[in-house]
């Protein structure tokens, strides 16, 4: 697969769908396309045909507002027919303003509810170590995300429970709606902090696929994995690239067309 | 002889654990106190312990069920329905995810501890969630009941567990159907709809009543939801007043679920005895229903007035 056409392919869909419904969240969807197609084009053990494998490795979209991306990859993938991304929060569609997984095929996990998506990977992952499965559980988590306590509550207990299974990635676009994770509340050292909490951490380029890739397949045993994703809110259209502002606005029709365009194939 | 509703609790767990190896126990660092430990000491491979991290085990427990286990989450009724109220409106209402939860230490049977563990908010929390089913077993016997019939819906439930040691009202034989309240006492002046402990005290307000010719109807309403909305009705046309009395808020609670069915209906007086909007406080269990108007005697005086 040519990474390279498919992230601008999948940015398209996911303007579309912003632009469309006037609402949403472009900047935090923009930055986590890589992670996202990192996990699902290359790491995960995925069954379009079969949503509900019990076997499946589970995504958690622990930043549950970055949805238009995970939606954009499901449909690219055949989870669900591409015409629907066009009804993306709109009434009577499956395609909700936050995932939901009992609307929208290939959603592992219902999440929005900030902090909540990393303890339901903690969940699953201590319920597939519990059942004896080989299933591997992974949560994409947001830099301000990580503010909420019951993060590292799912971080105590993914240590304590020895979670090799699991695997965090932090979207780190350091970005939030207020303004820099800096102004509203430092996070301070983050890899530390994990590392601290007993992860095997790793740092990476965030936009870079295959250093992803290579991140999400290091074996790491007896404890969980924190991939520190390094990212920019609002990659790959020029204006919306590290403005916080981004955070949760719509387009207009000419600031449309510009991004549109800044996504064609060169 | 009586035991403690949650020693039931922990009993009907470790019954229900031989015969369903898809249940799993989860408790926050009070095993000891909600008796969870029981499960644990006779399976302890099927038993999580989630620290003091009341959200965390209701997301931990949602994912439980996500892969087809049947999750009981345990922990004291103020930091379940409370501390951990969106994660389990969230993670677990929302997907209607196939979790029990049993929370000890509500009301004001709690005693000592004091308000800041006596919950009197968690039926009014949990209530006004979609898919939410609620119990409040009245005695050991119905406790038992309570966690197998929770085992057998699909769905979130809600098992309120007392306290203290009480002795048994109901016997083995006793229907238990989710949904269905049972008529504890027949009489058709004034019906007294209850839950829970306070059910002990309806009945002993009935004897009263009774010597001063008034006939008491005694409603256990062990399922506070779905209510039983076909005998409030009943006993709205039947007796000239119905009083409700539970140990929680009257803002929310037993109380409220019943106002909400006869909503526009007309018919009988109609009174809701619980906690008037307050916190509580410690003393022994007696010395707080005396104090906060939960005994037996107010609950005939609440009736006598009613009729004259």
């Amino acid at each position: 697969m040519n990474y390279d056409l498919k992230s601008k392919e999948l940015r398209a869909e996911i303007l579309k769908m912003l632009f469309a419904c006037q609402s949403g969240h472009p900047g935090g969807s923009l930055s986590c396309v890589e992670m996202l197609m990192a996990l699902y084009y290359d790491v995960m053990n995925i069954d379009p045909e079969n949503p509900d494998n019990p076997d499946r490795d589970r995504l958690v979209l622990s930043k549950g507002h970055a949805c238009p991306a995970l939606y954009a990859i499901l449909a690219d993938l055949g989870y669900f027919p591409k015409e629907d991304l066009a009804g993306l929060r709109q009434i009577g569609s499956h395609l909700q303003g936050h995932p939901d997984c009992t609307k929208t095929p290939g959603v592992d996990m219902n999440t929005g509810s900030l902090g909540q998506g990393a303890s339901l990977a903690m969940g699953m992952a201590l319920a597939a170590r519990h059942a004896g499965a080989s299933y591997k559980v992974y949560a994409v988590l947001g830099d301000g995300e990580c503010q909420e306590g019951l993060v590292w509550e799912a971080a105590m207990a993914a240590s304590h429970y020895k979670l090799d299974n699991l695997t965090f990635m932090l979207d780190y676009n350091k970005l939030q709606i207020d303004g820099s994770n800096e102004e509203v509340m430092s996070l301070g050292d983050i890899r530390k902090k994990f590392d601290a909490f007993g992860f095997e951490c790793m740092e990476v380029d965030g936009h870079d696929i295959s250093a992803v890739i290579k991140a999400l397949k290091t074996p790491v045993s007896g404890r969980p994995k924190f991939i520190c994703c390094n990212t920019i809110k609002g990659k790959g259209v020029s204006y919306m690239e590290n403005q916080y502002s981004w955070h949760g606005r719509p387009m207009n029709a000419e600031e449309f067309a510009v991004a549109m365009k800044e996504q064609e194939a060169v | 002889m009586g035991k403690s509703l949650r020693v039931a609790y922990g009993e009907s767990l470790v019954k229900l654990g031989a015969e369903n190896e898809k249940v799993v126990v989860l408790d926050a660092d009070l095993a000891h106190a909600t008796q969870t430990c029981m499960f644990k000491e006779e399976y302890p491979d099927r038993f999580f312990n989630m620290g003091i991290a009341e959200g965390n085990m209701m997301c931990a427990a949602a994912s439980f069920a996500s892969t087809g286990y049947i999750p009981f989450a345990s922990t004291f009724a103020l930091f379940g329905a409370g501390r951990a109220y969106e994660q389990i409106r969230n993670s677990i209402c929302y997907t209607n995810a196939n979790v029990k939860f049993a929370f000890s230490h509500s009301g004001l049977s709690v005693g000592e501890d004091g308000g800041s563990h006596q919950s009197f908010e968690d039926i009014a929390l949990m209530r006004e969630m979609p898919h939410m089913t609620i119990f409040v077993p009245c005695d050991p016997s119905e406790t038992e009941k309570a966690v197998m019939a929770a085992a057998k819906i699909n769905g979130p439930v809600y098992i309120r567990v007392a306290r203290p040691v009480c002795d048994d009202i109901t016997t083995s034989d006793t229907p238990f159907i989710p949904g269905k309240a049972n008529v504890m006492k027949e009489g058709n002046d004034v019906c007294i709809i209850s839950c829970g402990l306070m059910i002990h005290e309806a009945l002993k307000a009935a004897k009263e009543l009774n010597k001063g010719g008034i006939q008491a109807c005694v409603v256990n309403m062990h399922t506070i939801k779905p209510i039983d909305k076909d005998i409030i009705l009943k006993m709205n046309k039947t007796c000239k007043g119905i009083v409700t009395l539970e140990e929680h808020s009257v803002i929310g609670g037993l109380g409220s679920a019943v106002a909400e069915v006869l909503a526009g209906h007309g018919g009988a007086k109609f009174a809701i005895m619980g906690i008037q909007d307050k916190f509580g406080k410690s003393g022994k269990p007696d010395q707080l229903f005396e104090a906060y108007g939960l005994t037996a005697a107010h609950v005939v005086k609440t009736c006598t007035e009613m009729l004259k």
